[in-house]
């Protein structure tokens, strides 16, 4: 960023303020919807800060981040289902279970690169989705209800929209502050090396496997933690959460927004939901005009959004 | 034992049918190091437009004909309008652009018919059983689906091994300038190839219709076999799709079909019924592990065929 | 002064091409030891398994006394065998600065630091700026990679191999592409850097090989065909035939 009166700050500072006094203007008049929509929004942008680490900053393509929203939202609702209400197991086992399953994919596939990476992924993540799909006793391919949201101690209380929007926003930004902090730092650095030039980084001495690993087991944990979060949003898990082509959504996500950026991942995730919102207002069909335009942003915008706020300062 | 048999051919269809998926998606990537996710939904557009073009024409043989050449067509234009701009550039590029496609045709096809899918009934003359073995009678369709992709797999051996087409193909893959320099078409030639994969996925999916399914998304679920596939087998190696996906195939249908029981032996009845299902699913990831635990490029790699 | 690198009986084969024949080498602590040979004689090959990059198919290399043969690249490189690479392979989305203290901070324990920004810490940035310094790039620190040039690229890979303060340097041919100022310059910090390090250096340059080596090797068709002192090998006929014949031939 250059300088505070830049383009992209005074974009950040005014999306950042208009989510906190989102429910504000909820209370005073505004559409209750809203709530609903930017809540959703809000879970899916820490998804998405999670997925940037390891794809943009990372560079590991990795196809199968929503199996992690499953694993979380999981995690939440079987638990919730077999009696156990508390956060306080609920979401230390989300978060455990999303980092086991990070570490057993990423110990395989990480042997691998490029397109095998992707292709591996992706057939690791659609294995959980049918593995929870087959789970009958869990609700199978109908998911299952959760009646109780994870309790804490008061005064948190998650059944309260206000007061579970403010949570989730609180989360996403000490994410995204977790994020810029462990990019910046020696690990980051190393991450970062190892995605612009790996052969170089073992060259030099980096032994990189056991980095990029772990990368990939902070990303798994974090979006975990969304997947608790969408749980207790939706009060419904169910496998289409973990189906590869909501991974898709997470890439477009990052993507579209701007990768190995803070901000990016939020940039996305507003404006493919809301335009999802919007073009779904003028037609059914509007994925036809969302392909297109995912490839448009591919072949004509690569810096997605961030990239276009900081072309225009310097345009 | 009859059943063995039945499955085991069943095994071998199954394998076959994700062979024709899978060579097509191999051959783009070996090639042109293109990576297409709307493969899948080239094998969709075969489906739905054979269960068009057969209605329409009243003639299996002939909706058959016309349904593989549409998808062909629809694989050129695809090739020339978007795949062009894509080739050179980064892997997640081609990642993201054609799940963009994706997006766009599941939306069309959509549109088009509507959201309830098709079906595409089978012609007296092939829906009837055949007597291979005194005692097993297979269905005629199935075994005809064996012998046509048996000889797709024949003539693309033949195709990319003894004809100057196919050496071009071999050639591009291992250095696309030199052909180019030595005044080939490389345009053109991409298109072929691209066609020709999307020939392939257009006839496995037109032939497993009567028998599977015609319905939006039908691409991806299978596509991801056709990745495991490719991945096991090593990319740009049609042996080494042909011999994963025979693997994939047997494992997958034997899996689903015995493996409840040796499970039933093992565990009480209650969690056998729990656990089969995720489990038999389960069963070509792990061989996809173990690959990749053993051979990390795949069993048949490079640009070897 | 005893062998600091020494290579015994090294071979490779490529399918049908011998890329290194029963290769035998021994380079004392403090020689700038020099490879030349044709093209196609198997020198960034030869470079290649003494880093670690690739595996030969038989031979030993042994450095500071211990058998590395087995090693993979990284843990040679701590070790304090550091290669520079004739092709440019440096983080070009990453500042020249950062690319060297990617250098730095490879040596300087593990990474598994998530914490403080590495970018503010003197440990990593100090090294890094002497080592910049030492190759003339100073100036260009903030820049980004890939906007500095092919010469300055050649510094960069030089400034990196030395920021992990190795005993020996693989130099795969350091000076190419370079202008003759910028071959100058480059001959010039080798002779300096010669008096601190132990070098192997790959180059076709003849000129800056006589300059500087103590000793060369001539490899052809992955053999050595000779080796010794710089008048020894201008002078030997076998030599001349395959190697620096051509060369004059194509100076005249």
């Amino acid at each position: 960023m250059s300088g505070w009166l830049s383009v992209r700050s005074i974009a950040i500072v005014a999306l950042v303020l208009a989510l906190v006094l989102l429910p504000v203007y909820v209370e005073l008049g505004g559409s209750r919807f809203l709530l609903t929509l930017f809540t959703r929004i809000i879970i899916l942008a820490l998804a998405a800060v999670s997925l940037n680490l390891i794809l943009g900053y990372g560079g590991m393509m990795s196809f199968g981040h929503a199996a992690y929203l499953g694993i979380g939202g999981y995690a939440v609702g079987i638990l919730a289902h077999e009696g156990v209400s508390t956060g306080f197991v609920q979401w230390p086992v989300a978060l455990a279970a999303s980092a086991l399953f990070a570490l057993v994919i990423g110990a395989l596939s990480l042997r691998t690169r490029g397109v095998y990476f992707i292709m591996i992924t992706l057939a690791f993540a659609q294995m959980a989705y049918y593995i929870v799909a087959g789970l009958a006793r869990y609700g199978g391919d109908d998911g299952l209800t959760i009646y109780k949201r994870s309790q804490f101690v008061a005064p948190i209380d998650l059944s309260n929209k206000v007061e579970f929007y403010y949570i989730c926003l609180a989360l996403l930004v000490g994410s995204m502050y977790l994020v810029w902090r462990i990019v910046n730092s020696r690990f980051g650095l190393a991450i970062q090396g190892a995605r612009s030039n790996d052969t170089r980084m073992r060259a030099i001495g980096f032994p990189t496997y056991r980095y990029k690993l772990t990368c990939f087991v902070i990303a798994g944990t974090l979006c975990g933690l969304a997947g608790a979060l969408i749980a207790n949003h939706t009060d419904f898990v169910s496998p289409a959460m973990m189906y590869w082509t909501r991974s898709g959504d997470l890439i477009i996500m990052v993507v579209l927004g701007g990768m190995a950026s803070t901000f990016g991942p939020l940039f996305g995730a507003v404006a493919l939901l809301v335009l999802e919102e919007v073009l779904s207002g003028i037609t059914e069909y509007w994925q036809i005009i969302l392909g297109p335009l995912l490839l448009l942003v591919v072949l004509f915008a690569r810096g997605g959004i961030d990239g276009l706020l900081g072309k225009v300062h310097h345009g | 034992m009859t059943l063995f048999i039945e499955q085991c051919l069943n095994g071998l269809q199954f394998g076959l049918l994700l062979f024709l998926l899978a060579a097509g998606l191999t051959l783009v990537f070996g090639i042109m190091d293109l990576v297409n996710l709307a493969h899948g939904s080239l094998y969709m557009l075969g489906a739905y437009f054979a269960a068009t073009f057969v209605a329409w024409t009243g003639s299996f043989v002939f909706g058959v004909v016309l349904a593989l050449g549409a998808t062909l067509m629809v694989g050129m234009v695809v090739e020339v309008i978007v795949m062009r701009r894509l080739y050179g550039r980064d892997h997640l590029d081609h990642v993201l652009g054609t799940f963009g496609l994706i997006l766009f045709f599941d939306e069309l096809v959509r549109l088009i018919w509507g959201p309830e899918g098709l079906t595409l009934p089978l012609p007296s003359w092939l829906n009837t059983s055949v007597q291979i073995l005194p005692g097993v009678d297979y269905s005629a369709y199935k075994l005809s689906i064996i012998v046509v992709s048996l000889a797709v797999a024949a003539f693309l051996y033949v195709l990319v091994m003894r004809t100057r087409v196919g050496m071009l193909i071999r050639a591009g893959a291992s250095n696309r300038e030199m052909v180019g320099a030595l005044g080939v078409n490389i345009k053109l030639l991409y298109t072929l190839v691209f066609g020709l994969g999307a020939a392939l996925a257009g006839l496995a999916g037109l032939m497993q219709a009567p028998i599977l399914t015609v319905q939006i998304g039908m691409g991806e679920n299978i596509l991801i076999l056709a990745f495991v596939i490719t991945v096991i087998g090593g990319i740009g190696s049609i042996r080494g799709a042909l011999v994963a996906a025979i693997l994939v195939g047997f494992i997958d249908t034997l899996g689903r079909a015995f493996f409840p029981d040796l499970l039933r032996m093992v565990l009480t009845k209650e969690a056998a019924s729990t656990a089969a299902p995720a489990l038999s699913s389960m069963l070509i990831y792990l061989l996809m592990a173990i690959v990749l635990v053993v051979k990390p490029e795949g069993l048949f790699s490079a640009s070897g065929k | 002064m005893a062998d600091l690198l020494r290579v015994e009986n090294l071979a490779k084969r490529f399918g049908g091409i011998v890329a290194t024949d029963d290769l035998i080498l021994n380079i004392p602590e403090g020689e700038l030891h020099a490879v030349i040979g044709p093209n196609g004689a198997g020198k960034t090959t030869l470079i290649a398994q003494l880093s670690g990059q690739l595996a030969p198919d038989s031979g030993r290399i042994y450095f500071a006394g211990s058998d590395i043969t087995a090693e993979p690249m990284h843990a040679r490189s701590a070790l304090g065998l550091a290669r520079s690479f004739q092709i440019t392979s440096l983080f070009l989305d990453l500042s020249v600065l950062d690319n060297v203290a990617l250098a730095v901070q490879a040596h300087a324990g593990h990474s598994f630091h998530f914490w403080r920004n590495a970018r503010q810490e003197a440990e990593l940035r100090d090294p890094a700026r002497a080592a910049l310094a030492r190759v003339g790039l100073s100036a260009r620190a903030d820049l980004p990679a890939s906007a500095i040039s092919h010469g300055e690229h050649r510094q960069l890979e030089l400034a990196m191999a030395l920021a992990c303060r190795p005993r020996m340097l693989l130099l795969d041919e350091p000076m190419a592409g370079l202008g003759p100022e910028e071959s100058s310059r480059m001959v010039a910090t080798l002779r300096e850097l010669k008096k601190e390090l132990t070098i192997l250096l790959v180059e076709h340059d003849m000129e800056a090989v006589f300059a500087l080596a103590d000793r060369i090797t001539v490899l052809v068709y992955g053999g050595v065909i000779a080796s010794g002192k710089p008048e020894d090998i201008r002078s030997n006929a076998q030599v001349r035939e395959a190697y620096l014949g051509e060369q004059e031939a194509v100076h005249a």
